[in-house]
């Protein structure tokens, strides 16, 4: 029992690392839906090739299927080339003709087989231990523990060799145009990888939640970081993180194993959203509530300035009638004058409001800007 | 006799089937420009999947499978995606396709894990699921057909009173604010009619290719026309002509799904748009350039 939990988080954590790798750059080039169009429209491809192989797991299978994907990459950009077709149109037309194809294949002809579309569209984690691989009568752990694990290898070894590649060609493709790095090869290079990871990560979670491990991961850590070798590190952490803590809510209640660790995605993606450090939302909130109290002072701080030493000065600065000089609310009015005493901007002296000497500063730095 | 009277109830049938693609067809079409035009062609397709763990909400509250209750929870779903896919783009630096990927995705894992927990009860069977990804035109039902017709007639009117609202949004989204439209309401407004086309839809085409049904008859009427007024009408034209014949098609040869025959339909007709359409067609096109390829070999020849 104990190792069948093994196997599963395994698979699971080295299918989201798989996923997140390659993912980080389809975020950061904003083709992150090329993942879900390949996800759906490999599917005619695994059709054909099980009906010529009749095995799910066959390496001829995944290269097929991965074969498709890139047809798919190829098809969208030929539509788009005409210029007749906006790219997400392209994307929207292509992904469904090619999945409906291998709907119709399958109910057509696979009648009989055991071809299940649940199985290709949701996966089913907790069934992938039960393909073991067997060499000479020893077992040798799941079959798709190797699959992920040379994927992920893989995908590993692409980014390191073409890491400086992959940048250029990500953040400025006519610079890497110009200096000679053909960028075609490089994006074709990653499409390839793309659909082989996807097609590797069916068997395990299937082709609609694929997209949650390949844009889920890469997207939070992007919240996170500007630095791209960091992204990258940061998106395998949270692929791990959320496939463990999916892994584990889904065995609490009892439920869809990949389904639970695309509800992780999302929980923990809106969490880092509220609480990253200064571009989380409750930062953001902070800054604008911190600038609302600062602008006011220095609001403060001119009226006072402007009627300093005048003969108008003992009505201007009478705490009781300032919100009628600044137009504001009394209450806010109270807070604010309250607001500059802690900072010791201003000092009350009996009804009167003065300057200090930091609130003089202030006041003419702001007339100054 | 009795044959006969089979061969009329399965005609009854497929007119039924037929007419209630055509109706889906024709609202998806039309409201589909508009995010075809807007560059959200894909929100269709994030907005299908993000139904799912509202139908299962709605299932786990009422306990009961009336479709209005169903498709109004796919509708919440649905349209709480699309505004959780708003504010991330606005709020972050996270571009709308990620925004879109992770809605899409997560929202339908959840779904998932709904739906698991539904079956674990006992309460429901697999072909809720199914349904919900495949779409079942044949079952649909002189009711059904009815409810379509209903909602898509009044999302249609909605679309045409706000006609002149709509048409600057999507062309001139800056001009339409300088000059005091309430944009952000707008947006939402046709957000929240394309969700009604979507769920509609779900039953007969289902969730993954429910997006086509938005794209293909808007992509195809692109092709013929500049005007909006003559495109959205043609899109309609065309998602109704393609429901009808998918229907039709399906109904020829046993086991083959509607929802994907209809789909091929429509990505036909794109096919033929692209080739053929005045003006735009890749045909004519090639004939232009033939022509003036022959004219400039004839004018420098006579020098």
């Amino acid at each position: 029992m104990l190792q069948g939990h093994l196997d599963i988080l395994l698979i699971a954590i080295v299918t989201a690392v798989a996923c997140a790798l390659p993912g980080v750059f389809l975020v950061l080039r904003r083709m992150t839906l090329m993942s879900d169009a390949i996800s759906h429209a490999i599917l005619p491809g695994i059709v054909v090739a099980f009906f010529l192989t009749e095995s799910l797991s066959s390496p001829l299978l995944i290269l097929a299927a991965a074969g498709t994907g890139v047809l798919t990459v190829l098809f969208v950009e030929l539509l788009q080339r005409t210029k007749l077709v906006k790219e997400d149109a392209a994307i929207g037309l292509t992904f469904p003709a090619l999945f409906s194809i291998g709907v119709i294949l399958i109910s057509r002809f696979a009648g009989n087989v055991h071809l299940d579309m649940d199985a290709v569209l949701l996966g089913e984690l907790a069934y992938a231990p039960l393909n073991r691989l067997k060499i000479f009568g020893s077992d040798l752990g799941p079959v798709s523990l190797y699959v992920m694990g040379t994927i992920f290898v893989l995908n590993l070894v692409f980014i390191l060799l073409f890491y400086k590649e992959l940048k250029l060609v990500t953040f400025d493709a006519s610079l890497a145009a110009a200096l000679g790095f053909v960028p075609t090869v490089i994006h074709y290079g990653l499409m390839t990888l793309v659909s082989v990871t996807t097609v590797g990560a069916f068997d395990a979670v299937g082709s609609i939640l694929v997209v949650a491990l390949i844009a889920g991961p890469p997207a939070t850590a992007y919240l996170m970081t500007d630095r791209l070798s960091r992204m990258l590190i940061f998106s395998a952490i949270i692929g791990s993180v959320n496939a463990v803590t999916g892994y584990w809510v889904a065995f609490l209640f009892d439920v869809s194993i990949a389904g639970s660790i695309a509800t992780m995605t999302l929980i923990i993606f809106v969490l880092i959203f509220f609480v990253v450090p200064n571009r989380g939302l409750i930062a953001i909130a902070r800054r604008h509530a911190r600038q609302k109290w600062e602008f006011a002072q220095t609001m403060l701080v001119i009226h006072l300035l402007n009627h300093e030493g005048l003969p108008e000065a003992e009505t201007e600065s009478a705490i009781a009638d300032l919100h009628e000089h600044l137009s504001w609310d009394p209450g806010f009015t109270t807070q604010v004058v309250k607001y500059a005493l802690n900072n010791r901007c201003v000092s009350r002296e009996e009804t009167q409001l003065i300057l200090t000497e930091q609130g003089r500063t202030i006041a003419q730095q702001a007339l100054v800007e | 006799m009795e044959n006969l009277s089979i061969l009329t109830h399965l005609d009854y049938t497929l007119m039924i089937v037929a007419i209630g693609a055509a109706l889906l067809g024709a609202v998806s079409g039309a409201l589909g420009s508009y995010a075809v035009l807007r560059r959200q062609s894909l929100l269709g397709d994030a907005i299908s999947h993000a139904a799912l763990p509202g139908i299962a909400i709605a299932f786990l509250l009422t306990g009961s499978k009336t479709p209005l209750i169903l498709v109004l929870g796919a509708a919440i779903a649905g349209w709480l995606g699309t505004l959780l896919i708003l504010s991330i783009v606005r709020l972050t630096r996270i571009k709308y396709d990620s925004a879109l990927g992770i809605v899409l995705s997560t929202f339908f894992g959840f779904g998932l894990v709904l739906h698991t927990l539904i079956q674990r009860t006992g309460n429901a069977n697999q072909a809720g699921l199914d349904t919900f990804l495949f779409g079942q035109a044949a079952t649909m039902l002189a009711r059904d057909v009815l409810t379509i017709g209903i909602l898509g007639g009044i999302a249609l009117t909605v679309m045409l009173v706000f006609w002149k609202e709509l048409k600057l949004l999507v062309f001139d989204e800056g001009f339409a604010a300088s000059i005091g439209f309430p944009i952000r309401t707008l947006d939402i407004l046709l957000t929240s009619l394309l969700v009604v086309a979507i769920v509609l839809g779900l039953q007969a085409v289902g969730a993954v290719l429910m997006s086509a049904m938005l794209v293909a008859p808007a992509v195809a009427a692109r092709q013929w026309t500049d005007r909006l007024r003559l495109m959205v009408f043609l899109a309609a034209c065309f998602g109704a002509l393609a429901g009808v014949s998918g229907t039709i098609i399906s109904s020829t040869a046993s086991r083959i799904p509607t929802g994907p025959t209809i789909v091929l339909c429509a990505t036909v007709v794109v096919g033929l748009s692209i080739a053929f359409a005045p003006n735009r067609g890749l045909v004519w096109d090639r004939i232009r350039q033939q022509r003036n390829r022959r004219n400039l070999k004839m004018e420098t020849s006579r020098y």
